[in-house]
């Protein structure tokens, strides 16, 4: 389980989070949706320490991971997995093993059991054959592909997923989504996915909260969000609904 | 008059603020250094890579400044009939001077720029991160293999400088300009010893330290995208021509007494 509580960030003069809360169930999948720009990948990376809060607490399994030192996030991240907003991909190594890299470093498997696992994993995003390209020859939504590829790797008990489905086509955004609920099945990991996709939002989610003006402004099951009376929610999806409308 | 010393202390405060965060980044670094894993394959790699980079610029830039001074020193001691003196002039200022900070200056261009930009490239890119969120210290992984290969390499590259230089020396000295080469070596073998070389030597390790640490942390904070990226770069050099220069002073007043 992961719990936020009262977290503040500025960056300089910029309040990106103000006194937020946020209860991640755990072996669930949450979708943080919001503007863009409102601070959602922020909020994400202090769920894993890469930014620590001005003031406020981010409890991991029970354990505050604001006041962890750095062996002790050394621990505490080996239960993550994430997928960076823009991939975050290894440019100096191959496709292949930017997905082994985590398996090398924390299992003792075998090169052949590596090479298995990676190739099972690039399966599953539909890269097979992009095996021995580098990033830097791959397109934006292959990269991020890659990038979830590496995520769930070593089948971690949490992922945190940036933008997924952002950049891809539809049908391959429909395949990301049903990988991201089939990985959740299998491994019974807690899964926060930001995304700015309404439809896949409801779709995927056991749980949605909404982000704005650095607060959670609203959080429930997707059914309660339908219902929501709150007019930021309200807009934010008939928004999007007028938007595909339109198209 | 206080705002007007504010003004002109402000730089020199940066400058000692900016060498403690420099400092500190390196012991950060070397207690990393003897924890496990000891990734001895990226410290081969950053070896193979420093010395690949630069080699050829070391070659090129030692054997026409042993050229140069072989004719320099010629045409100065003639004046007094000291031709033989050439070979030991040469020799002792390639391995106590030119080699080891020429060596660093021109590994600093090639490969500490390198590794800003390499290393500022994956902050920007947040490949640091995804280090951080996979368990992997980047300093470790990182910093620590450049920083050995640094000190490792430069040595090396400097022995070679020595030796290329010393022999473009002689090619001047004795082929063209008809100096004995048997004086030429004898006043060589006579003037200068190997405590010379050795503290050639060890000032080229410190520059080593020096180019790949500035390199590693200009690259680590890089902020600012592509642009940031360059700036952290060209600061990079700069701030490691520099710092071997003025090292460069206190070594030598430190060793060569
Ligand atoms: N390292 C940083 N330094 C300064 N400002 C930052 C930094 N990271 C984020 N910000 C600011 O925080 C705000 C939130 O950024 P964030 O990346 O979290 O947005 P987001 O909700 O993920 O947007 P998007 O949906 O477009 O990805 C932005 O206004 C950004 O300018
Ligand atoms: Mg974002």
């Amino acid at each position: 389980m992961i719990r936020l509580s009262n977290i503040c960030k500025s960056f300089n003069d910029q309040v990106v989070l103000d006194q937020l809360n946020l209860t991640v169930e755990p072996e669930k999948i949450t979708v943080i949706i919001g503007q863009s720009g409102c601070g959602k990948s922020v909020l994400l990376k202090h769920m894993i320490a890469l930014i620590r809060p001005d003031s406020g607490q981010v409890i991991v399994d029970g354990e505050d991971i604001t006041s962890l030192d750095e062996k002790g996030l050394n621990q505490t991240r080996k239960k993550f997995g994430m997928l960076f907003q823009d991939a975050a991909l290894f440019d100096s190594m191959t496709v292949g093993d930017n997905v082994a890299f985590p398996l090398r470093e924390h299992t003792r498997l075998s090169e052949k059991d590596i090479e298995e696992v990676v190739f099972e994993k690039l399966k599953l995003v539909g890269l097979t054959e992009s095996f021995h390209k580098m990033p830097s020859e791959l397109s934006g939504g292959m990269r991020k592909r890659v990038g979830l590829a590496r995520a769930i790797a070593l089948d971690p008990k949490i992922i945190l997923f940036d933008e997924p489905t952002t950049g891809l086509d539809p049908i391959m955004k429909d395949a990301i989504d049903g990988l991201i609920m089939k990985t959740q099945e299998l491994t019974q990991a807690t899964c926060v996915v930001i995304s700015h996709d309404i439809d896949s939002a409801f779709k995927i989610a056991n749980k949605l909260a909404m982000l704005s003006d650095g607060r959670i402004v609203e959080s429930g099951t997707p059914e309660e969000f339908q219902a929501s009376k709150n007019p930021v929610v309200v807009n934010f999806i008939k928004g999007h609904a007028e938007t595909n409308n339109q198209n | 008059m206080i705002r007007a010393l504010e003004y002109t202390g402000r730089p020199f405060i940066y400058i000692f603020e900016e060498f403690g965060r420099i400092f500190t980044f390196l012991i950060n670094a070397i207690t990393w250094m003897v924890r496990p894993p000891l990734r001895l394959r990226l410290v081969f790699k950053q070896m193979e890579s420093v010395g690949v980079q630069s080699i050829i610029v070391v070659l090129i830039t030692a054997v026409f400044t042993g050229m140069v001074l072989a004719l320099q020193t010629f045409y100065g001691f003639r004046m007094f009939g000291g031709e033989g003196l050439v070979g030991a002039t040469v020799a002792l200022s390639m391995t106590r001077e030119i080699g080891p900070v020429f060596t660093g200056l021109m590994v600093t261009a090639r490969a500490g720029s390198a590794m800003a930009a390499e290393i500022g490239t994956m902050r920007v890119t947040e490949q640091i991160d995804a280090l951080y969120a996979m368990s992997v210290n980047p300093i470790q992984y990182l910093v620590m293999p450049r920083l050995v290969a640094g000190v490792l390499m430069l040595p090396f590259l400097t022995i070679v400088s020595d030796f290329i230089g010393i022999m473009g020396g002689y090619v001047v000295g004795v082929f063209l300009l008809n100096i004995n080469p048997g004086i030429f070596m004898a006043r060589m073998v006579d003037m200068v010893n190997l405590g010379d070389i050795f503290n050639g030597l060890i000032k080229s390790a410190c520059f080593g330290l020096i180019l790949s640490l500035i390199g590693c942390y200009k690259g680590f904070n890089t902020r600012g995208g592509a642009e940031g990226v360059g700036k952290a770069t060209t600061q990079t050099v700069v701030l490691s021509c520099v710092s071997i220069l003025i090292s460069d002073y206190f070594l030598t007043a430190f060793m060569f007494r």
